[in-house]
């Protein structure tokens, strides 16, 4: 693995992404907290670029830091959970030694082939662009059903929000 | 290029935070932000896998399609599991999830 522009983008992105993880799984102050959110999936969306996915990055730029992120701001402010909860953790030492397992094991999934086989070094040279998805997006052999059970998702999931967080004291009628 | 067990080890690791995250933490919106590190790990892996991939032209895009259908189902599960937090908090003051007893038996 040499040093060129792809290597130094890798650790800055995995500094970010973990560090990111981190600073959301540790911190006091939520909206830090959510700050932390946004440095990590910012790490991803670099992810996305390396793994000439750009469609993907913008993607994840526009819904998770401009959309999820704000919506994660807006909770943290209307619960107040800023101020009134002392304790940050319940159960800390059986989680991370639950997740430190977890991660080992997957660690030692990833690095020893023990099914057989080897992981490759190197991805091909050609790679579907976002003109491909897009087509592939439309086409009735693709995917162009779970295209629309997606709209139909959001459709359901923004009057599902609604009529959850709707306050029904503070209604007029 | 960077080989492909990187990416499974960074998104591991992302995904080990996200368990910690969603295991130790009180805070049900600290609680969400740990399941939206869990969904990215997962479309690490997805996106690196299918770069990796030498898949024949049928199967070309479905890692990178998937990946965009995670991102749309992580966008209705993070509006809807807000605004359940705000009504138990609105009904019970609390953003604690042991605290919302409502449905215990």
């Amino acid at each position: 693995m040499e040093l060129n522009a792809i290597t130094i983008g890798f650790v800055v992105f995995t500094i970010f992404t973990l560090g990111g993880g981190f600073g959301v799984v540790t911190t006091r102050n939520l909206f830090q907290g959510t700050i932390w959110l946004m440095v990590s999936l910012f790490g991803v969306a670099g992810y996305f670029i390396l793994l000439s996915a750009p469609f993907l990055a913008a993607v994840q730029i526009l819904v998770y830091i401009g959309a999820i992120a704000i919506l994660i701001t807006f909770a943290v402010m209307l619960t107040r959970s800023v101020t009134r909860i002392k304790e940050r953790y319940i159960r800390i030492v059986p989680s991370f030694i639950g997740s430190l397992l977890l991660f080992l094991i997957l660690l030692f999934g990833v690095t020893v082939p023990i099914f057989g086989g080897h992981l490759p070094e190197s991805a091909p040279q050609y790679v579907a662009s976002t003109r491909d998805l897009g087509i592939a997006l439309v086409d009735e052999n693709g995917y162009v059903v779970p295209f629309l059970l997606a709209s139909v998702l959001l459709t359901a999931a923004m009057i599902g929000a609604i009529v959850i967080a709707r306050d029904e004291k503070a209604k007029g009628g | 290029m960077v080989p492909l067990w990187m990416y499974l080890a960074v998104a591991a690791a992302l995904f080990s935070l996200g368990v910690f995250g969603v295991l130790a933490r009180r805070n049900a919106v600290a609680i969400l932000m740990s399941v939206e590190l869990m969904l990215n790990a997962v479309n690490i892996n997805l996106v690196a896998f299918w770069r990796y991939s030498e898949t024949s032209t049928d199967l070309l895009l479905n890692g990178y399609a998937f990946t965009a259908f995670v991102l749309i189902v992580a966008a209705a599960e993070a509006a809807v599991g807000l605004a359940i937090i705000i009504t138990v908090y609105r009904n019970r003051r609390s953003v604690i999830p042991e605290e919302a007893v409502a449905l215990k038996g």
